[in-house]
C-alpha cells in the first residue's frame, strides 16, 4: 500500500482542475492567436458572429485562417471545404496517437475528447504521455474545455478589437503560433530517450528536405501532411 | 453582429469535416487492435508533424522558387534558445513574439 501511494503521488493526479492548471501555459498562445484571428477575421470582411460561430464549430486556428483567407479570395464553397478537410486532417493522426490511452472510457466520452482535440492539447498530452504512459479521463477535460472555453473568448474578443487594430502581424502576435509548436517541439524531444534522440535528429533533418521539396508542387499544409507521413515511416524503416 | 443562411452552411461544412477525422480514431480504435509497426509508426507522428509546422513558417514561395523567410528563421533561433534553456510553453511564446515584433520593428 505505502509503495503504491508514492508511485501514484509521482504522476499527474487525474482531476479536472489539474487538466485546467496544465492548460495555463499554453493560453497564451490561444489568447494571442484568437484575438489575432479575430482581427484578422473582421479585417477579411467576417462579421463579429461569423468569427464566434467558427471559433466555437470549427476550433482549428490554422483552419479558420485559411478560411478567411479563401473567403477574402472569393474561393467557391467545394473549394472551401475541401481545403478546411485537408488542413485538418492531421488531427487523424493526432487522434490515433491519443485515442488507445482512452480506451476504458465509454464512447460517447472518446467522442468527446476528439471533438476538442486541438495541435496544442495534443503537443501537452503527448508530452504527458511520454513522460508518464497514461493519460486520465478528467484531467483531458480539463485541458480541453479549459482551451475550448479559452479559444472562443479569444477569438471573440478579437473580433470585437479588430474594428480598431488593424494590423496584429506588427505586433509579433502571427508568430505566437510558431514559437508553440517549437516549445512543444522540444519539450517532446526533451523526453526521448537519449539513446533514440540521434535518430530523431536525422528525421528533423529529413523533415526540413521533404517540407523544402514538396513546397515546390503542394501548399504548406499539405506539405505538413505529406512530409509527416513520409518522415515517419522512413523513421519506422531506418530505427534499429 | 450579422450572417446569412449561406455563410453558416459553409462553416457547418467546414465543421463537419474538421470534427470526423478529430473523433474517428476515438470510435474506431476500442474495437480494432492496432498492429504493432502502426504503433511504432504513431510514436513518430508528433515529432514529425511539431517539425512540420515549425519549418513551414521557415519557406516562403516566391513566383517558382521555394526560399528562406530569413525574418521567421531570425526568430526562429531565439525562440529555439529559450525553449531549450526553459522547456517552459509560455516563455517561448512570449520570447517568439517579442522577438517577431522587434525583427519587424528595425526590418520591415
Amino acid at each position: 500500500m505505502g509503495n503504491e501511494q508514492i508511485q501514484s503521488n509521482s504522476y499527474t493526479p487525474d482531476t479536472f482542475m489539474q487538466g485546467v492548471k496544465d492548460c495555463v501555459p499554453t493560453l497564451l498562445g490561444y489568447i494571442s492567436i484568437g484575438v489575432a484571428f479575430g482581427v484578422v477575421g473582421i479585417a477579411s470582411g467576417i462579421s463579429v458572429l461569423e468569427i464566434f460561430l467558427l471559433s466555437v464549430l470549427v476550433y482549428a486556428g490554422s483552419a479558420q485562417f485559411i478560411f478567411c483567407g479563401l473567403y477574402l479570395a472569393g474561393a467557391p464553397v467545394t473549394a472551401i471545404v475541401v481545403t478546411i478537410f485537408i488542413v485538418n486532417l492531421r488531427h487523424l493522426l493526432m487522434s490515433l496517437t491519443i485515442a488507445p490511452y482512452f480506451t476504458k472510457h465509454s464512447t460517447l466520452r472518446n467522442i468527446g475528447f476528439g471533438t476538442l482535440l486541438t495541435d496544442e492539447t495534443f503537443g501537452v498530452s503527448v508530452v504527458a504521455t511520454s513522460k508518464e504512459g497514461r493519460l486520465g479521463g478528467k484531467w483531458m477535460d480539463g485541458l480541453n474545455v479549459t482551451a475550448y472555453t479559452t479559444w472562443i473568448a479569444a477569438c471573440t474578443f478579437g473580433g470585437v478589437v479588430g474594428q480598431w487594430l488593424p494590423n496584429p502581424e506588427k505586433w509579433g502576435l502571427d508568430y505566437a503560433l510558431v514559437a508553440m509548436f517549437v516549445a512543444l517541439l522540444i519539450l517532446t524531444l526533451a523526453s526521448i530517450p537519449k539513446t533514440k534522440l540521434m535518430h530523431y535528429l536525422k528525421l528533423i533533418v529529413y523533415m526540413v528536405v521533404c517540407m523544402y521539396g514538396l513546397l515546390y508542387f503542394v501548399p504548406g499544409h499539405l506539405a505538413v501532411l505529406l512530409s509527416t507521413l513520409a518522415v515517419a515511416t522512413i523513421g519506422v524503416v531506418t530505427e534499429k | 453582429m450579422t450572417t446569412s443562411i449561406w455563410m453558416v452552411l459553409v462553416i457547418l461544412g467546414c465543421a463537419v469535416v474538421t470534427w470526423l477525422p478529430r473523433i474517428l480514431p476515438f470510435v474506431f480504435v476500442k474495437n480494432v487492435k492496432m498492429p504493432d509497426v502502426v504503433l511504432r509508426w504513431l510514436a513518430y507522428i508528433p515529432v514529425c508533424i511539431l517539425s512540420a509546422l515549425v519549418i513551414e513558417g521557415m519557406f516562403v514561395k516566391e513566383a517558382q522558387l521555394v526560399t528562406i523567410d530569413w525574418l521567421h528563421l531570425c526568430a526562429f533561433i531565439p525562440t529555439l534558445l529559450v525553449a531549450l534553456v526553459t522547456k517552459s510553453l509560455s516563455k517561448t511564446v512570449v520570447a517568439g513574439v517579442i522577438t517577431m515584433a522587434a525583427l519587424r520593428f528595425f526590418f520591415s
